[in-house]
């Protein structure tokens, strides 16, 4: 093998999504130019947008949605005036269980399953979330290396929403990442974060479009006021991080601010149903002092000129850098590194194409050793690219992803998944993936030489004790289920 | 981490059937907790079970007497009369409805609730405060130990005895709860339904990972015998099955695992979604959903551990309160005062514990939340001296580090 192999499997593993199998030759790429295999993404105009015929946006997805809704109501009006003329069948796929609640994490937001639908009536909110998903999944195993998918995970799960929240929230949860993250990976942080926290999903997600400035005329009419929740995370989760130097005065302050942030909805009044709309009468008035300035009431430009500022903010540097280097390189990333992305981060107004060149320009993002684990996501993407099977249907992914503790796009809490070795490399996770190899290899193993698949997979960087398990496997489907499970496939 | 303790318990199990047998090779090492006493046959279990969002302590046991409450908690506010009455647990406290087994539990003086209790963080981030909650150090940091775990390490070994997993603790979920993790071993399980992987497979991945990768070689192996030990006929997750429904069955697999004479003695477990930001429901709604969950497995622990029952403490905590006044959107903020409870028969209950701030407004912390008047620190080290025997010195230094002020809560258990 010429070339570097151990930096291949870095900039496979570690950068991308995996090696593909078949001639894509990645390895050998990689192999020979791991710096440029990786940037080579980056150089592509437009890598990070999902565009797909029949994915629609999130407008129009409202619509369908009320759509939808009102048919629903339309027909158990019916039931309840007699009886059905066909009894409705029960075409609602079980989803509500298999795939989108996990198993094991409780999530009581999640969307109760409608108890009686028109006959035939095929749930548009699953639908939608099914086609969002397939398409991001289809992209994932197909992309060259996978670095900019690697970035719009990393950002979607920063600025996370959960699909459990739910209807919009399932409805818009893949419309979200395509408009408000997809666009920016490669963007200014700042653009993003003004995207994300405008977006009808993030604001239905964390309730802003209920909160209320107490002396605003809505708040007064309907004797409701703030509520905190999105305020709060903008600064603990999405900016300043925890610790950023922020005061509860501030979250506060920065709630009423916002106040009004919110989205039109199926009358229209304030905008086309589902789109971002600055309801006026719902706005605190006055001006409000936040971090040590005031904000003067400018409507909608008082928040955004906040975010402005939050985004530029030395705390969110600092939290953007950790948080990057930890995601990419090491639980504990090196100090050096982190002070450095921060820097670039810091210099270049939060310029994200510049933050990813500086990690895949340092030498440290190649030379940590590979101890963090694949999440469930990466795990199952490199199993898909690794045997070149696209999925059509997604539902075995999600069904995996919720197994794994990974459920897509519907992370416990608002602070997204874990990130570290102690959340993936769990005695029951580390079973479920290994039954998960197996039941993947009783499908396909005796298609494939397992052997052919290793060089593919890690070449000369393979130990030799992973070669040789592979080669004493008692069958083929043994010996592809122990490569998937190998370290040199878990690890990044 | 869970990893280390077991790579130094080097063996070379040859196959998954050799480790589900009661795993003679991990056995070596293995000591029964000296706590477990023969003499008179008693043979406690902790359950810890941590409720992540912060609970409504308010919402869960309203103090109805105190004149401000029910302004506070304006139409959420929980009511001794109606259809949903609450239930007076004394004069002064009453349980949310939705809890009858808890109600019936604190009736047999099996169960009890501390009051205006928090964490000694004061600050409203969840994640610091369930680091806080679940580290057991006196502020939020990069901590990797909980202080279950660092109780369990602490105990006093006893007799020798075969199987490992006694002297684990059970982290139940697809992850471990920080409050669990540390040097002490752990084993883990969460049901799951998938085809199973054949044993000769995962022995020999085991076997590499032995050469290659110790920490995964520990996590596959204990994955692998744990989820075995748990396995019944009704273990797995159906189709249908609601919240609440998915709480029961939680608890239901973790009794079965700890009601066996080698089973673990001591579990962790979370609950997500106490965050009730809007509409959070009063004697009805979201919350009372939620609590019903709780509920319900709270009594699948009582049914499932049968006899061990009696030697139980299932603490419920979580990492700071709620605000006093409701939001503008029906529901509640960050807060700071809240309650945990306790259940099981080795629980001197019947009774709600609180030093009771009122709720008036210059009595509120910061003018917001219910001011805690008890240390949770002081209510679990109290759990963990009279029900697991550690001492005041080990739990003032290492189970919940510089905290020797906060003095150990007499008369819990027993």
């Amino acid at each position: 093998m010429a070339g570097d192999s151990q930096a291949a499997l870095v900039a496979l593993n570690r950068f991308g999504l995996g090696a593909r199998g078949g001639a894509s030759g990645d390895f050998v790429n990689a192999a020979s130019d791991p710096r440029g295999f990786v940037k080579a993404e980056l150089d592509r105009p437009n890598s990070g947008l999902l565009e797909v015929p029949g994915l629609q946006s999130t407008p129009a997805l409202a619509q369908a949605m009320f759509a939808y809704q009102d048919e629903i109501k339309r027909f158990r009006d019916s039931l309840a005036k007699g009886p059905p003329a066909i009894s409705p069948m029960d075409s609602t796929p079980s989803w509500d269980m298999d795939a989108s609640n996990p198993a094991m994490t409780v999530q009581p937001d999640a969307p109760k399953q409608q108890a009686v639908n028109p006959p035939g009536s095929l749930n548009v909110i699953q639908r939608t979330f099914d086609a969002e998903a397939l398409a991001r999944i289809q992209r994932a195993v197909i992309a060259d290396c996978g670095f900019t998918e690697r970035l719009v995970v990393f950002w979607s799960n920063h600025f996370c929403i959960s699909a459990n929240k739910g209807e919009p929230a399932r409805m818009w949860a893949g419309s979200f990442e395509r408009e408000a993250i997809r666009p920016y990976v490669l963007g200014r942080f700042g653009d993003m974060l003004k995207a994300v926290e405008q977006h009808p999903a993030m604001l239905f997600f964390l309730d802003n479009q209920q909160s209320l400035g107490p002396e605003s005329r809505a708040g007064e009419i309907r004797k409701r006021g703030l509520n905190e929740n999105l305020a709060r995370e903008i600064m603990e989760l999405h900016t300043l991080g925890v610790g950023g130097g922020y005061s509860q005065d501030d979250v506060t302050s920065l709630a009423r601010i916002i106040t009004g942030w919110t989205y039109a909805g199926r009358q229209g009044q304030l905008g086309t149903p589902g789109t971002f709309a600055f309801n006026a009468n719902a706005h605190q008035p006055g001006a409000q002092r936040l971090l040590g300035k005031t904000y003067e009431n400018t409507g909608v430009a008082q928040g955004e000129a906040a975010l402005a500022d939050l985004a530029r903010h030395p705390s969110t540097a600092t939290f953007i850098a950790a948080k990057f280097a930890r995601h990419f390189v090491a639980d504990d990333p090196p100090p050096a590194l982190v002070a450095r992305l921060r820097d670039v981060f810091d210099k270049s107004d939060g310029d994200l194409r510049a933050l990813a060149s500086a990690l895949l320009d340092s030498d440290e993002a190649w030379q940590t050793p590979m101890t963090k684990m694949r999440s469930p996501y990466e795990f199952l993407v490199a199993i898909g690219r690794l045997l070149g099977r696209a999925p059509e249907d997604p539902s075995r992914t999600l069904g995996g992803l919720n197994l794994l503790g990974q459920p897509l796009w519907s992370p416990a809490g608002p602070n997204g998944f874990p990130d570290s070795n102690a959340a993936w490399a769990a005695p029951e996770g580390m079973k479920l993936r290994l039954d998960i190899s197996a039941r993947v290899a009783s499908r396909i193993g005796e298609n494939v030489d397992p052997r052919d698949l290793l060089e593919m997979v890690a070449a000369d960087a393979a130990s030799t004790e992973t070669r040789r398990t592979i080669e004493r496997a008692e069958s083929r489907q043994q010996a592809l289920a122990l490569l998937l499970m190998s370290p040199e496939f878990q690890r990044r | 981490m869970t990893m280390d303790c077991c790579e130094s318990r080097t063996s070379s199990a040859p196959s998954r059937r050799a480790l589900l047998l009661g795993g003679a090779s991990f056995a070596a090492s293995a000591y029964l907790p000296k706590f477990a006493r023969a003499a008179d046959g008693r043979d406690p279990r902790l359950v810890v079970v941590i409720l992540r969002g912060a609970l409504d302590g308010l919402a869960t046991v309203a103090p109805i007497g105190d004149p401000d409450y029910a302004g506070l908690h304006g139409p959420i506010a929980l009511s001794p009369a109606g259809p949903h009455a609450a239930v007076m647990l004394d004069s002064f406290f009453a349980l949310h409805p939705s809890m009858p087994e808890f109600a019936r539990m604190v009736r047999e003086n099996h169960a009890a609730v501390i009051h205006a209790v928090a964490t000694p963080y004061r600050d409203r981030s969840h994640f610091d405060g369930q680091d806080v909650l679940e580290s057991g150090y006196a502020g939020p940091g990069r901590v990797q130990s909980g202080w279950l775990n660092r109780a369990l390490e602490a105990l006093p070994k006893g007799e020798q005895v075969k199987g490992e997993r006694v002297t684990s603790g059970l982290a139940i979920g697809p992850t471990t709860p920080l409050v669990l993790r540390g040097a002490a071993p752990t084993v883990a399980w969460a049901p799951a339904a998938l085809p199973q992987a054949a044993d000769d497979t995962a022995a020999r991945l085991i076997d590499l990972y032995r050469h290659r990768d110790p920490a995964l070689a520990a996590a596959l192996s204990q994955g692998l015998q744990l989820d075995k030990a748990a396995q019944g006929d009704d273990m797995k997750p159906k189709p249908g099955t609601n919240n609440a429904g998915a709480m029961k069955l939680v608890a239901r697999g973790a009794a079965k695992l700890m009601s066996a004479d080698d089973g673990p003695r001591i579990a962790a477990l979370a609950f997500d979604g106490w965050d009730t930001h809007a509409n959070e429901g009063g004697p009805v709604g979201r919350l009372a959903t939620l609590l019903s969950g709780l509920d319900g497995a709270l009594a699948e622990f009582e049914t499932g551990l049968g006899e061990r029952w009696r030697d139980t403490v299932v603490v419920v905590a979580t990492e700071f309160g709620r605000t006093a006044r409701i939001n503008g959107t029906d529901g509640t903020d960050h807060g700071t005062g809240t309650v945990a409870l306790l259940a099981g028969g080795a629980v001197n209950g019947g009774r709600v514990i609180a030093d009771w701030p009122g709720l008036k407004p210059a009595s509120l912390y910061e003018g917001r939340d219910l001011a805690p008047t008890t240390d949770l620190r002081a209510v679990i080290k109290g759990v963990l001296h009279d029900h697991l025997g550690l001492s005041e010195r080990v739990l003032a230094e290492t189970v919940f580090p510089e905290s020797a002020g906060v003095k150990v809560m007499q008369g819990l258990v027993g």
